[in-house]
């Protein structure tokens, strides 16, 4: 068993706090939630500093907020139905779109891999893709094939391809199709039994997990056509396969998973104040993995733990963000 | 709020004793759990929004469909609709988490359900009631906060 160890809390938020995001460059942390505001954090003197607040930006709660992969940009997705994209100009940070077109609460925003591209997801079941360039944002598609509420959106590590999760109980996959040169959904997860709030692409982009409102984990494999194995591969388009289903671990709603890319190290935030870390064991089979847990942190928050999320920089860095208005900073040691 | 009335001729029923207190309640040194009792009594003189009538006395709320763990920190609260179809379920479901989410330390964990058989959509509200973001989104919205508040305001 690991040991995760809390380093630090930041109890600087007032209400509820809905998500952190690490910049992907510098020991620095973004927060956000119910009091409308974006906090930031630059790590100095051992320990995380508060240096900015970014009020004003939205009229709402603030959902989700993202860095972009150069870590000039962060973006914050609102209740308000807009999404704000905040420039880093060294000591401020200036608000310098607001991205319109949702027609309700905003609950996910994340950037692709290159920066290019931009997606979000509302409560209005549609998930749109943004096209940025040179400090301009064009919407590139509106895809409506959810049929209820849009949890959360997620790029792939290092392709053009978008993953999202609903209220619907599916994730979808999206691809721009060079064919029609237009946004499809390429593939429907089918699963859970219920709301699937959040989801992370591995390492290598080929394996998802999901977490769900039906406190289960599941792990989600890729398999190309002409597979090894041979799944079969309708139509000649990659299918993705549910290879394991973690259950039993979780006693309430599983708000948040974050499937760390240096470590393979995958952590939870849960309804039941917890926080859990997953690794796969040493001699898994890819096409029917075995996970174990390997810590459980009760009462991580003294209340819900809403997002969790691996430092990029830090191996075994771990931000959290709870209902009791803290974000605590762990750190994971085997 | 309506202008018609969905159920018109709804059955009433009594209300409750009073609670008797004990010497042990008024006693600061004691300290007492949370009961059935006590939740029942944060819930039932919440409004209907339709009717002049609490929530008690529709036997939309009843001391028998509450359930408190005070070690896990859980109260679990079954409603029943007056009738299969009304559309105020989501509503009533509502004001009773408002409810018991602004009269209870935030350390329980609140769950608030249909009570099973009795509503036509009792999966889709459930799940509604369950979403603790729609709920803070809901919670948002200044007309459907004016409209809970006039629900769960104890009348004199």
């Amino acid at each position: 068993m690991g040991t995760l160890s809390l380093k630090q809390t930041l109890s600087d938020h007032q209400g509820r706090v809905w998500n952190v995001s690490w910049h992907p460059v510098k020991l620095m942390l973004a927060s956000c939630g119910e009091d409308k505001k974006i906090r930031i954090y630059l790590h100095e003197g051992g320990k995380y500093v508060m240096k900015l607040i970014l009020a004003e930006g939205h009229t709402r709660t603030i959902r989700e907020v993202s860095w972009s992969p150069c870590g000039q940009y962060l973006a914050s997705a609102s209740f308000d139905a807009t999404i704000a994209i905040w420039e880093n100009k060294g000591n401020k940070f200036e608000c310098s779109a607001t991205l319109e077109g949702h027609e309700n609460e905003v609950k996910s925003v994340d950037w692709s891999w290159s920066g290019h591209l931009l997606a979000s997801c509302s409560r209005d079941k549609s998930v749109w893709v943004w096209e940025c360039f040179n400090d301009e944002y064009e919407c590139d598609a509106v895809l409506s094939e959810h049929a209820q509420d849009v949890k959360k959106v997620r790029w792939h590590p290092h392709e053009d391809t978008l993953a999202s999760a609903s209220y619907d109980d599916t994730v979808k996959i999206f691809q721009d199709c060079t064919d029609v040169s237009e946004w499809k959904c390429v593939a429907t997860l089918s699963s859970h039994t219920s709301t699937v709030w959040s989801l992370s692409f591995d390492e290598s982009g080929s394996r998802l997990v999901t977490c769900s409102d039906d406190k289960t984990l599941k792990i989600w494999q890729q398999y190309q056509p002409k597979n090894i194995p041979g799944i079969p591969t309708p139509n000649d388009v990659a299918v993705w396969k549910n290879v394991c289903t973690l259950s039993g671990y979780h006693t309430r709603t599983i708000y948040d998973v974050d499937w760390c890319k240096k470590t393979g190290l995958i952590a939870t935030a849960c309804g039941d104040n917890t926080i859990r870390i997953f690794r796969e064991e040493n001699d898994s089979d890819i096409n029917q993995p075995n996970f174990s847990m390997v810590s459980a942190t009760e009462n991580a928050h003294s209340s819900d733990v809403n997002a969790v999320r691996w430092s990029p920089k830090n191996p075994g860095e771990l931000a959290s963000a709870g209902d009791d208005s803290k974000v605590n900073i762990w750190f994971y040691s085997d | 709020m309506e202008e018609k009335l969905e159920n018109i001729n709804p059955k009433l029923y009594g209300k409750i004793e009073e609670r008797v207190v004990t010497v042990d309640d008024e006693n600061e040194e004691v300290v007492d759990d949370f009961d059935a009792r006590e939740i029942f009594d944060l819930i039932k003189n919440i409004n209907d929004p339709e009717h002049p009538l609490t929530l008690e006395e529709l036997h939309v709320v009843e001391e028998r469909l509450i359930e408190v763990d005070n070690q896990k920190n859980l109260v679990d609260v079954k409603f029943t609709p007056t009738i299969p179809h009304c559309s105020m379920v989501t509503l009533i479901g509502l004001s009773i988490r408002v409810q018991l989410l602004r009269a209870l330390p935030s350390r329980f964990k609140v769950n608030v359900e249909v009570n099973p058989g009795t509503h036509s959509s009792e999966a889709a509200v459930n799940k509604q009631l369950a979403d603790k973001e729609r709920v803070a989104a809901a919670l948002e919205n200044k007309h459907l906060v004016s409209v809970i508040n006039q629900c769960v305001s104890v009348k004199n």
